[in-house]
């Protein structure tokens, strides 16, 4: 028996498309052993920048999950950077406990998300707002090659199509 | 973000890690800025450079000088680029 599953619609997101810059940020970004201010510049491109839901919630944990799965990072050369409003102690816990292979930025006020056009304003979590779902492939010269945002909620990456992004570079 | 070859490893609210901050910005020195966990089990990359799990410490590729202690690293810093150096 087929069960009504009822998705929120969050609408389309106003998101950076292909072959705009990607917006430039600074954030500290965590690694299992310490956190460091870094530029988005610092990371070697092309980069996959996933917004991803806050620690603890199960859509970060499938999405997170899928992406150590499918190590973009071996097939393609790429750098896969998540982006969270997660505190940087409990990435460091997250990272350490489920020895996830790559780094996250912190971002609690959630500005890169809003510099994205992704935010999620939480209904029934006063106060709170993190990223929708969302995926960005950044090119050498700093533009967009991928983007995909969710609009509706949950939902999550389309990694196939991401994988094929990735391939035809 | 900042390049340099200098790296603090520091704990967030440790009133030894902000003297060494204090002094790296009072000798106008730019400086990587790592923050590490409270618990000390939880500190293996400073381990792994000091071979003690203390911070502050700081790295200096330029001389290949690693310290801890936030008095030996202030007067380390003091006197190779401190006035007159």
């Amino acid at each position: 028996m087929a069960i009504d599953f009822e998705v929120t619609d969050l609408g389309a997101a106003d998101h950076p498309t292909v072959g705009e810059p990607a917006p430039a940020f600074t954030r500290p970004l965590v690694t299992a052993e310490y956190w460091e201010d870094t530029a988005l510049s610092a990371l070697e491109p092309p980069v996959v920048l996933v917004f991803a839901p806050m620690l603890g919630s199960f859509p970060a944990t499938y999405i997170y999950d899928e992406l150590a799965d499918r190590a973009w990072d071996d097939q393609y050369d790429v750098s896969v950077v998540g982006c969270t409003i997660s505190t940087p102690y409990d990435i460091a816990r997250f990272l350490d406990a489920e020895d996830y292979p790559y780094p996250l930025f912190s971002d609690p006020a959630n500005g890169v998300a809003e510099r994205y056009g992704v935010v999620h304003d939480l209904d029934g979590m006063a106060g709170v707002s993190e990223p929708r779902p969302a995926v960005f492939v950044i090119d050498d010269d700093r533009s967009i090659q991928y983007a995909w945002a969710a609009t509706e909620w949950p939902a999550f990456p389309p990694y196939d199509a991401i994988a094929d992004a990735l391939a035809s570079r | 973000m900042t390049e340099s070859w200098l790296t603090v490893y520091r704990l967030q609210a440790c009133p030894y890690c902000e003297r060494v901050i204090r002094v790296l910005d009072e000798l106008e020195l730019p400086y990587h800025s790592r923050f590490v966990e409270p618990m000390h089990s939880e500190r293996n990359v400073v381990k792994r450079l000091t071979g003690s799990r203390s911070v502050p410490a700081l790295v200096d590729d330029r001389n290949d000088v690693i310290l801890t202690e936030s008095e030996n690293i202030v007067n380390y810093l003091r006197g190779v680029y401190g006035d007159g150096n």
